[in-house]
């Protein structure tokens, strides 16, 4: 059966529609004034002002390798990351620490290690797979570059965007 | 060389190299305004909009100006930087759409496709031709073409720019453009009729129809939506009278503007969330901004229409006219643009505040209420002139 949709009763003023009209502009225009007074909080006007004391800790930005307390780059080149980087952005050439260093024992480093900032989606598995804790996800977030090339950051870089981070896992501390 | 330059002033001042000379001159003159003034109505419309949903616009581009808006923030002051930058925004518009790719998909035709963006900008500019913009400056008269049939001129001319938008979208080959040109033409013929009719009780009160003898009666008269107060006299029996029926032809004749120009709350030929894009979604770099800056002029167009037939065209009570000196003639252009300007502020106010019809609605406001009201009105009006003296 045809179900009739009740219809409201519209007064007078509502059928001519201008009184809604004025309605509507009262509340455009109080807006634009409110604006022209400056009383709006606007938007963040962004490149001289910034988000970046209020970014939360769990921020997720570029990727970064981090250093620990001896300057050691903290990576081992298990290449776990790379085997779980979804869009596939990391590239690690693994080498081998000869057996006179003082970290002979890592056994392993990257001699070459590449993130492709084109590809990277920032999703955090290669931190949180990471056995070591070497790979962060820091707060940089206006990875930009005018080429490829740029965009494609390597272990130089990486460091030196990740710093020293002290962790929870000391296993090749000697003393720990 | 003397003696030759003498000759021309000479040639140049008998009558018929004068007014050709004159005309040249104002027609550009004229569109050098307009085409400014098309550009910063984009810019104002962006503004106005962004500041009243409470975001801020292109405040970026305006170098000059920001400069001077960020010089006033070093010195604690108030920094205006936000509010009157990006006044060189229209500029970087108008560069990057003449440095876009021209793109002419394969399946159009050609040559309907190639002429619609050029009808629609034409119609509306030609139209500005029988606008009084201003008084007389040293004894010129500031009208392009003084003709005595201007309002049926304009009628005429700016319901050509529905060819645009119906050749745009049929060219296209395409059903989105082409549901915008049916809609479009459907919507036009509706207001016309209200468009024209809504006027007749001017013509019936004033007894012409040339626009600029129109403005002259408003300045020993009074402003039509205005009377007597403006001409420093109480308004006549009959004024005061017919005072209803101009203000109710006003109303409809904005209102019908509105649908004419393809403005919000009548743009269903675009309908940016129904139809993509409506009529030009196939086009691309200029020719776009020709479409763009087509219903601009319409508007523009509308807006200096309106206020030559209601608001007392370049008249402003206690400024004289340019017959006192010439000057007076340039103030009294600056008024009529300035009345030109509100009214398109006016016309983004509403766009910004309104929604869009529904097309059953569009229809039946169209022919049950503007045509049936403005046809009463007439009758109203013939009434009034003919029996109150």
């Amino acid at each position: 059966m045809a179900y009739q949709v009740p219809r409201p009763k519209l007064t007078f003023a509502e059928k001519i529609y201008l009184p809604t009209v004025l309605a509507g502009l009262r509340i455009t225009l109080g807006h634009l004034w409110r604006m022209l007074r400056g009383k709006t909080h606007v938007c963040m006007q962004y490149p001289e002002e910034k988000w970046d004391s209020h970014l939360p800790e769990h921020y997720r930005g570029a990727p970064t390798l981090v250093s620990d307390e001896y300057g050691r780059t903290r990576c081992v080149a298990c290449q776990l990351c790379e085997f779980i980087c979804p869009p596939r952005a990391i590239r690690i050439k693994p080498g081998e620490i000869p057996t006179d260093d003082k970290f002979a024992k890592v056994e392993k480093y990257p001699e070459q290690f590449q993130i492709d900032m084109i590809r990277c989606i920032y999703c955090g598995l290669c931190e949180e797979v990471c056995p070591e804790q070497a790979i962060f996800l820091k707060k940089q977030y206006a990875i930009t570059g005018t080429s490829r090339a740029v965009m494609m950051h390597q272990k130089a870089k990486l460091i030196e965007m990740g710093g020293i981070q002290q962790g929870v896992v000391n296993k090749w501390n000697e003393k720990k | 060389m003397n003696a030759i330059f003498h000759a021309i002033c000479q040639y140049l001042s008998e009558p018929l190299p004068f007014m050709i000379w004159t005309t040249l001159a104002k027609s550009a003159g004229l569109l050098c305004v307009v085409l400014g003034m098309v550009s910063y109505t984009v810019y104002a419309e962006r503004r106005v909009s962004s500041l009243m949903q409470d975001r801020l616009g292109p405040n970026r581009t305006g170098f000059p100006i920001s400069v001077v808006g960020s010089w006033l923030g070093q010195k604690n002051w108030k920094d205006w930087s936000p509010i009157l930058g990006g006044l060189g925004q229209p500029i970087a518009d108008a560069l990057k759409l003449l440095l876009k790719e021209d793109f002419t998909p394969a399946y159009v035709k050609k040559f309907y496709y190639w002429i619609a963006p050029g009808l629609g900008i034409a119609a509306a500019i030609i139209a500005l031709a029988v606008i009084p913009f201003g008084s007389s400056i040293a004894g010129v008269p500031m009208v392009i073409a003084n003709i005595d049939i201007g309002p049926l001129f304009i009628f005429a001319i700016s319901s050509l720019g529905v060819y645009g938008i119906v050749l745009a979208g049929w060219s296209a080959n395409s059903k989105y453009p082409f549901l915008g040109a049916i809609r479009s033409t459907s919507q036009l013929i509706s207001y016309e009729l209200a468009l024209g009719l809504s006027v007749v009780p001017l013509f019936l009160i004033i007894g012409k129809l040339n626009l600029v003898e129109i403005v002259n009666y408003q300045v020993q008269n009074g402003w039509m939506i205005l009377p007597g107060i403006t001409a420093g006299k109480l308004p006549s029996l009959q004024q005061a009278l017919c005072w209803i029926p101009v203000l109710i032809s006003f109303l409809v004749f904005t209102i019908a503007m509105f649908a004419e120009t393809n403005r919000l709350p009548f743009d269903l030929p675009e309908a940016e969330t129904e139809l993509v894009g409506g009529y030009h979604t196939e086009y691309s770099s200029m020719k776009f901004a020709l479409f763009f800056l087509g219903e601009y002029t319409a508007m523009i167009t509308g807006s200096s229409f309106i206020v030559t037939l209601f608001l007392g065209g370049w008249h402003c009570p206690f400024i004289p006219d340019g017959s006192q000196h010439w000057w007076w003639g340039l103030v009294n252009i600056g008024v009529f643009f300035t009345k030109v300007f509100a009214f398109l502020v006016f016309f983004i106010f509403i766009r910004w505040t309104l929604p869009r019809f529904r097309y059953d609605q569009l229809m039946k406001l169209g022919w049950i209420w503007l045509f049936e009201i403005a046809l009463v009105n007439i009758f109203l009006t013939a009434l009034i002139v003919a029996f109150v003296h």
